[in-house]
């Protein structure tokens, strides 16, 4: 979070070690203070962290909404290890996630050049944001009719093509890819905006130097733009693919999951088992391990990336 | 690669970014063939943005049982503003099962009401409280404030699936299932990204102000109502904006604990319209209208402040 901060502090003045006019005693404005931060601190206690821990301690017990969770172990753990279903579902899910990422940065690195070099209006990246701006339900089921089999306009220009019609979301193939561009649809725009936002921090001169140099715009795109760009992009790339990870709204209101087990992701697999079949202490041990697959993706993404470190320097 | 074949083209795309006084040259036409190419890349990605929007309206303006013969029209087929008046409740079940409706009775103006009140409460609520945690995290000094901000901070981390199961069965207990409390706590307080995001403006301001009415014996209370509010008015409306629009989409936890008709938000209840629609033919002009609907408080907001919107994505970063 660092370039955030950096990014909104322009102005922050050094806050410790100057001694003030006020708060000289030890103690400070602790009592006010805590008046202060007393319903948040109600908000972060009670919605979490007594549930991250319950949800731990959940994690080791069967428990089916009725009557008092069971201890037993680790034997939620050793049994999502050979549970086929989880395995498919992470397999789903990764699918997903690659699809997903995979061409939604690209097209947004493409989106934030233009914004940045070309298309420079506010109503044009302001377009460009709006799909985001509308709930994941929206985008759903207007994909969900614009894909449709037998009247969808997708499929009325494919086949006015001369091309066979595709079940986008009807086909096992299809399903995940098809949900996987519902969303760099909905999302290419706002990423776009991310990485303007780096972009622009990148100061003119490198530039002029590197024309100078005589380098071609290839070259300066890759050994100016994205290197300078890298700790923005990783800080990106982090956060959308633990996003990514959690889809589940597109899912929900389209395919459900299926046809047979074609798009259920993970979450949707913990879902169900929650509410479909009332396993909350197994669905607690996939949300845990879904915890720490998406803390290890961000701890590999920061540390291999270097997304803390600047080049600019 | 080899930069005496390129260095042409080069000086013409350095010219196009820096905007030097060479792209003025006459017989520069290339530059110009660049920047052609580019906008026209412009132009489709705004189309493939805006376009699916007005197939939306054009869907929602049609009349359900002729979209099969016109499906490849671009106008709406056979106009019409039936689908409106399904969604709306203004035609009798007999009416709307015969233009192709599912006939079952769907309140949306009750939806509506509930994704109001629901992204209302939760936005005064969050943005409220988080302004008081941010005004303790940045202008007042005690001891372990960085610490406790940290800790807030993580959990910024954790993701919401994990947090959902238990504090489905937390709000179970206390008996506030489909209730509109039940909906709003969990994000009434806090969340750290509004706590994060107002700190910043928070410390960037200055003291000045603020120990001029120190001295004059204001109280943090009145401080902070009188000074620090309306000083951090821009950022408040911005992150409130934000949290509306977020609430106003949220779909997952209304799904788990609102699910009875009462407190049932739009979302939930778009899953709902869909799923009752009749096998084989759908009411495609219908779930449009409602999608129309349901999207169209969030467009009015956006084509209000959406300079604000567009502008405050970049450095508030990510949400």
């Amino acid at each position: 979070m660092t370039i955030l901060a950096k990014h909104a502090e322009p102005a922050a003045p050094p806050q410790s070690g100057k001694p003030s006019r006020f708060g000289i005693r030890r103690i400070g404005d602790l009592k006010i203070a805590l008046l202060f931060i007393f319903p948040a601190m109600i908000g972060f206690v009670l919605f979490f962290l007594v549930p991250t821990i319950r949800g731990i301690y959940l994690s080791f017990t069967e428990y089916s909404i009725l009557g008092d969770p069971t201890w037993i172990g680790i034997k939620n753990y050793t049994s999502i290890f050979s549970d086929d279903l989880f395995w498919n579902a992470m397999a789903v899910t990764v699918q997903y996630v690659a699809l997903n990422i995979g061409f939604q940065t690209v097209i947004a690195i493409g989106l934030a050049l233009l914004m940045h070099r070309v298309a420079k209006s506010t109503f044009i990246r302001g377009a460009l944001l709006l799909p985001f701006l509308v709930a994941n339900v929206i985008v759903a089921l207007l994909w969900f009719w614009m894909l449709d089999y037998q009247l969808g306009i997708v499929n009325e220009i494919i086949s006015w093509m001369g091309l066979p019609r595709i079940a986008f979301f009807g086909s096992e193939q299809w399903a995940i890819p098809t949900i996987a561009f519902v969303n760099v649809w909905r999302h290419m725009g706002y990423t776009a905006l991310l990485i303007f936002a780096g972009l622009q921090s990148i100061p003119n001169h490198v530039y002029e130097v590197a024309n100078l140099d005589g380098a071609s715009p290839t070259r300066t795109f890759w050994s100016i733009t994205m290197p300078l760009l890298r700790p923005v992009l990783v800080l990106v790339l982090v956060v959308t693919v633990i996003g990514s990870f959690q889809v589940f709204d597109t899912v929900a209101v389209t395919t459900g999951g299926g046809p047979v087990n074609a798009s259920r992701v993970i979450q949707m697999y913990i879902y169900q088992k929650a509410f479909g079949e009332s396993d909350f202490g197994y669905a607690s041990a996939l949300s845990v391990i879904l915890f720490i697959i998406l803390a290890l993706v961000a701890f590999i993404q920061m540390k291999f990336l270097k997304g803390n470190e600047t080049d600019l320097d | 690669m080899s930069t005496s074949t390129n260095s042409r083209r080069t000086r013409e795309s350095a010219a196009a970014v820096v905007g030097s006084p060479q792209s003025r040259r006459p017989g520069t036409k290339p530059v110009n063939w660049r920047r052609t190419g580019a906008w026209v890349l412009v132009v489709i990605a705004v189309v493939v943005t805006i376009a699916p929007f007005l197939w939306m309206l054009r869907t929602a303006l049609s009349s359900n049982h002729s979209l099969a013969s016109n499906a490849g029209n671009l106008l709406p087929a056979d106009f019409s503003w039936g689908a409106f008046q399904r969604v709306f409740g203004l035609q009798s079940p007999e009416q709307a099962i015969a233009e192709g409706g599912s006939g079952a009775d769907i309140n949306f103006w009750l939806y509506l009401r509930n994704s109001i009140i629901f992204a209302t409460l939760t936005t005064a609520g969050q943005v409220f409280f988080s302004a008081m945690a941010a005004y303790a995290f940045s202008r007042l000094r005690w001891p372990g404030r960085n610490k406790v901000f940290a800790i807030f901070l993580a959990t910024m981390m954790v993701p919401p699936i994990f947090t959902a199961l238990p504090n489905f069965l937390m709000i179970k207990n206390l008996g506030l299932l489909n209730t509109f409390a039940g909906l709003a706590l969990p994000f009434m307080f806090m969340t750290p990204f509004a706590i994060f995001f107002l700190r910043q403006f928070f410390l960037s301001m200055s003291r000045e102000v603020e120990e001029a009415a120190m001295l004059d014996g204001a109280k943090h209370l009145r401080i902070f109502f009188q000074i620090v509010i309306p000083n951090a008015a821009a950022p408040l409306a911005t992150l409130a904006l934000l949290t509306f629009i977020g609430q106003w989409n949220e779909y997952f936890w209304p799904l788990l604990v609102g699910q009875d008709e009462s407190v049932r938000v739009l979302t939930v209840g778009l899953g709902v319209f869909k799923s009752q629609s009749p096998q084989g033919a759908p009411d495609w002009s219908g779930l449009m209208a409602a999608t129309l609907v349901a999207a169209l408080p969030v467009l009015i907001l956006f084509i209000a402040f959406g300079k604000k919107v567009v502008n405050s994505i970049g450095f508030s970063g990510i949400k």
